[in-house]
């Protein structure tokens, strides 16, 4: 049985298991993210969003010829037309099912690293936008008590570092503790790298200035 | 009931065990498979990948097995979009890539059609529509701009073995009822992600009976089920068609789900499916035709990978032979390639459409993709497309139906919602 191990994971990669001090520097998203796994103590401000969120909503087509920077004022102005403005590095995302459903496009992921979404939480997302958000940097948590999270509150991250399966585990403001489906530790991996460029980058020996 | 080291393989399986070098997958392992083709567009390729090849200071690993399509901004219609198809050209250039098409209609279209999908093969397309691959019984998924850089970097990819959803259709499809009927209704009953990132295989007599491009409008829009992959086994259809297409010879034998094989089997009865309609802003918003009986509609709409292929057109055709649409409605035909254009020519179903009214439009993803904003403030449109998400064909408030070719088709002759079979009977 091949498992994973060459065009996902490289050895750079398990090298860097999860401890996210080589991400620090090219990617804020995952280090807020990750540094949680150390301390649990950052707090990340929660924006409530309905269930079906496509891809066309987080990166419209109309913007879609532009780099990522001009897609990212536009992610979600149709159902939330303050975001793009008002959000902050660290806030988290929290959605209804089928969050990312429709295009390949990985702008959708990428517009909200770009703007410093920490994380997603949602019961379940398109299988597209869920790998392109690992394979940008991006951390997916699949939650199905979503409804317990309020718009606003601040919530707390606790991504462990484990072999072979990760479950994550919020926590709300109130104090509850909601667990996560597990997500295999390569893609924990890869988030907290940063994404796959970076990942790629370090096989090849390469310094990456991108953000 | 754990499975055991005898219990049969599914299609999706067995493709997946051959690209990861192995005798047998599991549901649910993780795997890396060597990719046999990696197909990309002028939108999700070289403008994005060749940066990040230069930054690696790496190369494609076998640009044999590449193919691009300039599709998504040709007819280039302003400074971005030349900006984005010269980047294409330049790279394609550079790179020495032996399989080009520029401007010869959807890559979902004309990749099959020169012969580059095959059964048993493992590919990804840098686009969401890839899994129209599996109507040949290759394994073919879309990924994102990154994953692909990884991918032609590698060769590889990783997946996780999905479980495999049967959807088991008996009996025959009336007259002026289609694949696109046949996939509305089906995400109606499942909505837009019931396919849950698994592997659907559609089989059965109504779908051994379909024919190729029918086919391909299945698996295509497998991807609003919100599968990975959207199988159908490949057959003697198959064998002749990509003859016909530049790859004769093919072996479909080994290409097939065992009969003990652990699926989730639904059955569906294609005898009694009528004519089907997605209402705004959802494909899984479908219903039959008559619900939106009526409907006043300003633009029809026949185009995209999923509904302008030669057969789409010469439905469209059969509906409006002699015929003019209703005044005030715009019929737009896209073909979905220069062959399908050529051949609808040669029919001379293009010449009934633009009798009837029709504009034709290039061969490329165009308004379906939302790229150049074709529809206006306020319109009603019916559309041959997959995907009716709010703001995706242009404005916010335009609203979109989807339907086959034969509805779009009567409902442009009558300017309202219409079944196709009152007008063709």
């Amino acid at each position: 049985m091949s498992t994973a191990t060459s065009a996902a994971t490289s050895n750079a990669t398990s090298a860097a298991s999860s401890n996210a001090t080589a991400a620090a520097s090219s990617n804020a998203t995952a280090a807020s993210a990750s540094s949680d796994a150390q301390t649990s103590t950052a707090r990340h401000r929660v924006w409530k969003l309905g269930a079906d969120i496509d891809t066309d909503l987080l990166a419209p087509g109309y913007v879609m010829k532009h780099g990522i920077d001009v897609i990212a004022t536009h992610c979600l102005e149709s159902v939330r037309p303050e975001f793009a403005s008002t959000v902050q590095r660290g806030d988290v995302l929290v959605a209804g099912p089928n969050f990312g459903i429709g295009s390949s496009r990985e702008q959708a992921a990428g517009a909200l690293v770009t703007l410093g979404v920490a994380a997603v939480i949602a019961p379940s997302y398109g299988g597209l936008f869920f790998r392109n958000a690992f394979n940008l940097g991006l951390m997916l948590l699949t939650c199905p008590d979503v409804d317990v999270l309020e718009e606003g509150e601040a919530i707390a991250l606790h991504v462990p570092a484990t072999e072979g399966q990760v479950i994550p585990e919020i926590l709300a403001a109130d104090g509850r503790t909601l667990r996560c489906a597990p997500i295999p530790s390569f893609l924990v991996d890869m988030a907290q790298a940063g994404g796959l460029l970076n990942q790629l980058a370090r096989r090849y020996g390469k310094e990456l200035t991108h953000g | 009931m754990p499975l055991t080291s005898s219990a049969g393989q599914t299609l999706a399986q067995k493709l997946i065990a051959r690209a990861a070098g192995t005798d047998r997958v599991v549901p649910g392992d993780i795997v890396t498979c060597r990719v046999d083709l990696a197909m990309f567009h002028d939108s999700s390729g070289p403008r994005r990948l060749k940066p990040m090849l230069e930054q690696l200071g790496a190369h494609i690993w076998d640009p044999q097995r590449v193919v691009l399509v300039m599709d998504h901004y040709v007819p280039e219609r302003d400074d971005d979009s030349r900006r984005i198809v010269r980047i294409a050209r330049e790279w394609a250039a550079e790179q020495a890539l032996p399989n080009v098409y520029d401007s010869m209609g959807i890559c979902h279209v004309v990749v099959p059609q020169h012969g580059h999908i095959r059964p048993g093969m493992m590919c990804v397309g840098g686009d969401s529509h890839s899994p129209t691959g599996g109507a040949f019984g290759a394994y073919m998924f879309g990924v994102g701009s990154t994953e692909m850089l990884g991918a032609v970097v590698t060769g590889e990819i990783w997946l996780r073995v999905p479980e495999t959803i049967q959807m088991h259709w008996s009996g025959h499809l009336a007259a002026g009822v289609t694949a696109k009927d046949m996939m509305l209704h089906m995400l109606a009953r499942f909505g837009m992600n019931g396919g849950d990132y698994q592997a659907v295989e559609f089989c059965g007599p109504a779908v051994t009976a379909l024919s190729m491009e029918e086919r391909m409008t299945l698996s295509n829009m497998s991807a609003e089920l919100g599968s990975q992959v959207g199988l159908i086994a490949p057959d003697a259809v198959t064998a002749e068609w990509l003859a016909a297409h530049g790859a004769p010879g093919v072996d479909t034998g080994p290409w097939f789900t065992d009969a003990d094989a652990r699926v989730t089997r639904h059955d569906f009865d294609a005898s009694t499916l009528p004519p089907m309609v997605a209402a705004p802003h959802s494909p899984a918003n479908s219903h039959p035709v008559d619900t939106h009986r009526g409907t006043a509609i300003q633009v029809a709409y026949i185009g995209a990978c999923t509904g302008a292929k030669r057969e789409d057109m010469q439905a469209a055709a059969s509906v409006l032979r002699g015929r003019k649409v209703a005044s005030g409605v715009r019929l737009i035909v896209a073909p979905a390639s220069l062959r399908d254009q050529e051949a609808a020519q040669a029919s001379g179903d293009l010449q009934i459409l633009r009798d009837a009214g029709a504009e034709l439009y290039p061969t490329s993803c165009g308004a379906c993709a939302g790229y150049g904003s074709p529809m206006g403030d306020g319109d009603v449109v019916i559309s041959t497309t997959a995907r009716n998400f709010k703001g995706r064909m242009g404005s916010a408030t335009a609203q979109v139906y989807l339907a086959s070719p034969y509805t779009v088709a009567a409902s442009a002759l009558r300017g309202s919602v219409t079944d196709p079979r009152e007008v063709l009977a």
